[in-house]
């Protein structure tokens, strides 16, 4: 067996061991790579930052714990950036799993920033149905939400008042990780011609290119890497941005398995698929 | 066969797209309602779902599947949390907002944080330039992988130049024909419920 | 989160991550109690949430007006006939509550998708180029909208004029799909980092809390 057909038959725990210690190191030693902000999340920076203040902004909060390590530092710089600004905030979430990250994520931005629910900002809680709920609200945002996440009605929430559908709202801010993003594009910006930032996992936000071409999105912030960069923007040193060590090293570490993994086919005269490796006992 | 739900399909489909066009206040409140009724008919599908659950695995027990004491765990996680969100609500500093943030946050998301080493052990083994299609795609998963990266900046400063053109150019052509051939699927596939053609959803037509 | 709640997120944590080694009890354990946790969250939110504010307030405060009352019973009535879905004796009413969702859904996605993925897009596809050299970018991105929709036409056999378009559409696929890659492993590296993060500062302390 040649040191080709060694490589290639690799234990995969190694490669787990690699992968586990590229993202442990940098976090214990950190040597805080510079961060440069990419036009897209730049764009959707400016979007917000020329709101005047007083403008109210939905939050469309559509996600849970499995991708919150990428949307809830997104979530609160976001966030924090509008209280900033002196905007008004409505948050609600389509995600039944979501209310649990949203609550926390909106009252730490807020306390970071000193404002007060109800006053400053308004959590409406989770609703089901996607499309039904984006459509509803564009006619009425009391009948799908009657109350708000804690058993208060709206009418009796400061924040609210005056706010009756789409047409009091300056702008859409949509996180998620699914096709949410899709449904608020056709219906918030196509049907009620809303401008929207979309927030999306790194997963798809390749996808959503097309959108800012048209500008049905006036910007993208795409996964941990652009969260770390809206917090660099915003002078914020969150999560995202501790992280992003960790992401360059495992980035390098993957590139490198690939390029490794392809040199050692080609030397060992394969062409097929690589041979599984030693699967662990079950 | 069927033909009541396939006519209330029918009328309902259509009477949305024709609401879509007719802006008086009384026809958008006729939709409003609609709206609000499939919201609230959505949250029993998804309580569907949990009672589907419970019993697969009230099953499970029933029968001594192996590793039916598993299930037993889900069950009794399934009833805890049922209880103590209807109980006492679900907010931050309830007892199911605290079980919440202990159990479910770091259970899923670990779940998914698997994958990280999944998918290096993945690229290692079968990600190959066998071919030119194969090559391309290679050669441009390494440049994002490292141009959106601040190492990649570090290494080379075009990097982050690079890797915006190809997002901003060959992707949006790709990814725009996609997004064109899914809104031609979508909407094909919904005018065929909507006229009758499309049944499967109403289950096993004798 | 209190030092207990921690170490039993963390505890919890290490029971998935041990995995990686082998499926054993521990991962068995914690994927059942996430599968029936997250089911239980799910059904205590839809009650919260929904059925508490949207079908239950209405017919209970104040002085519900009957059309309010049959307005609040129809989707009711839909809804406990989609639940009953689960006992086969309920198939049949059940296919009810399925044909007005299904036709919902339908209704909603016919103008949805037409103006904003498809007429949006084509009319973006078909603005007049960038000026300057911004103009080369503007003719690839054409010719990869073209090339690709060819590559998806399978009515006809991919030959001739058409077989060269596809297989340039396939090359600019290959690029999409590639910067897709790239992106997900972004993407899988941050929830994993996420974890560490949780490990490393809120239970060993080893890192600086935020």
């Amino acid at each position: 067996m040649t040191w080709a057909d060694r490589l290639l038959r690799l234990d995969r725990r190694i490669i787990f061991l690699l992968v586990a210690a590229g993202t442990a190191l940098p976090l214990l030693m950190p040597v805080n790579l510079p961060i440069s902000v990419s036009p897209r999340v730049e764009a959707a920076y400016q979007t917000i930052d020329v709101l005047p203040a007083g403008s109210t902004v939905l939050f469309s909060l559509d996600y849970e714990p499995d991708i919150s390590a990428e949307l809830q530092p997104m979530t609160i710089a976001i966030m924090r950036h509008c209280f900033r600004k002196n905007l008004h905030v409505i948050a609600l979430t389509l995600y039944p799993a979501g209310p649990g990250l949203v609550e926390p994520a909106i009252r730490v931005a807020a306390t970071k920033e000193h404002k007060v629910r109800n006053k400053d900002y308004a959590f409406l809680g989770y609703k089901s149905g996607f499309q039904t709920v984006m459509i509803g609200m564009g006619e009425s945002i009391r009948q799908q939400f009657p109350v708000d996440f804690y058993g208060t009605p709206l009418d009796s929430i400061p924040v609210m008042r005056g706010i009756r559908n789409y047409g009091e709202i300056a702008l859409l801010v949509n996180l998620t990780a699914s096709s949410a993003a899709d449904y608020w594009i056709q219906f918030a910006v196509g049907r009620y011609r809303k401008p929207m930032v979309l927030g999306a996992t790194a997963v798809m936000a390749t996808d959503y290119y097309p959108y800012l071409s048209s500008r049905q999105l006036l910007g993208l912030i795409g996964g941990m890497k652009g969260a770390a960069e809206y917090e660099k923007r915003m002078d914020l040193f969150g999560d995202a941005r501790r992280g992003m060590d960790a992401q360059s090293l495992v980035h390098v570490i993957v590139a490198f398995l690939v390029i490794l993994g392809t040199v050692a086919l080609f030397a060992s005269g394969q062409r097929g698929p690589a041979p599984r490796a030693e699967k662990p006992q079950e | 066969m069927y033909l009541g739900p396939i006519l209330l399909t029918f009328v309902v489909g259509a009477t949305l797209i024709a609401l879509y066009f007719i802006p008086h206040h009384q026809a958008q409140e006729i939709n409003s309602e609609l709206l609000l009724w499939a919201t609230i008919v959505y949250a029993f599908a998804l309580i569907l779902g949990s009672v589907s659950l419970w019993s697969v695995h009230a099953q499970r027990i029933r029968q001594r599947i192996s590793g039916w004491p598993f299930s037993l765990v889900t069950l009794f996680a399934l009833l805890g949390t049922t209880f103590m969100g209807v109980a006492w609500g679900i907010g931050e500093e309830s007892p199911l907002g605290r079980f919440y943030s202990m159990v479910n946050s770091p259970l899923a998301s670990t779940m998914f944080a698997l994958l990280a080493f999944f998918i290096a052990s993945a690229a290692f083994r079968a990600f190959r330039a066998r071919n030119v299609e194969a090559t391309l795609l290679l050669v441009t998963a390494i440049v994002m992988m490292i141009g959106r990266v601040s190492v990649g900046e570090f290494i080379w400063r075009g990097f982050p130049g690079l890797t915006e053109w190809l997002l901003d150019v060959p992707n949006l052509a790709a990814k725009r024909a996609i997004a064109i051939g899914v809104g031609l699927g979508a909407v094909s596939t919904a005018l065929k419920i909507i006229l009758g053609i499309e049944r499967g959803y109403l289950g096993r037509t004798r | 989160m209190s030092p207990v709640e921690t170490w039993i997120a963390a505890f919890l944590t290490l029971c998935v991550f041990s995995f990686l080694y082998r499926d054993n009890p521990f991962y068995r354990f914690a994927e059942h109690l996430f599968v029936g946790s997250a089911a239980g969250y799910l059904l205590a939110v839809q009650y919260q949430n929904v059925i508490l504010p949207n079908v239950v307030l209405p017919i209970t405060t104040g002085k519900p007006t009957p059309q309010t009352i049959v307005l609040t019973l129809i989707p009711l009535m839909l809804g406990l006939l989609m639940v009953a879905r689960v006992s086969p004796r309920f198939t049949g009413p059940a296919r009810w509550a399925i044909a007005f969702y299904v036709g919902i859904y339908s209704g909603i996605a016919v103008p949805g998708y037409m103006q904003a993925q498809i007429y949006a897009q084509l009319s973006d596809a078909v603005k007049p180029f960038a000026p300057g050299w911004g103009a080369v970018n503007s003719a690839l991105v054409l010719i990869g909208l073209l090339t690709v929709l060819a590559y998806f036409f399978f009515s006809a056999p991919h030959q001739g004029l058409h077989g060269v378009s596809a297989r340039v559409g396939i090359w600019f696929l290959m690029v999409a799909f590639g910067a897709s890659f790239g992106y997900t492993v972004m993407a899988r590296v941050s929830l994993l980092i996420s974890r560490v993060q949780f490990l490393l500062r809120d239970w060993l302390h080893l890192i600086p809390m935020s």
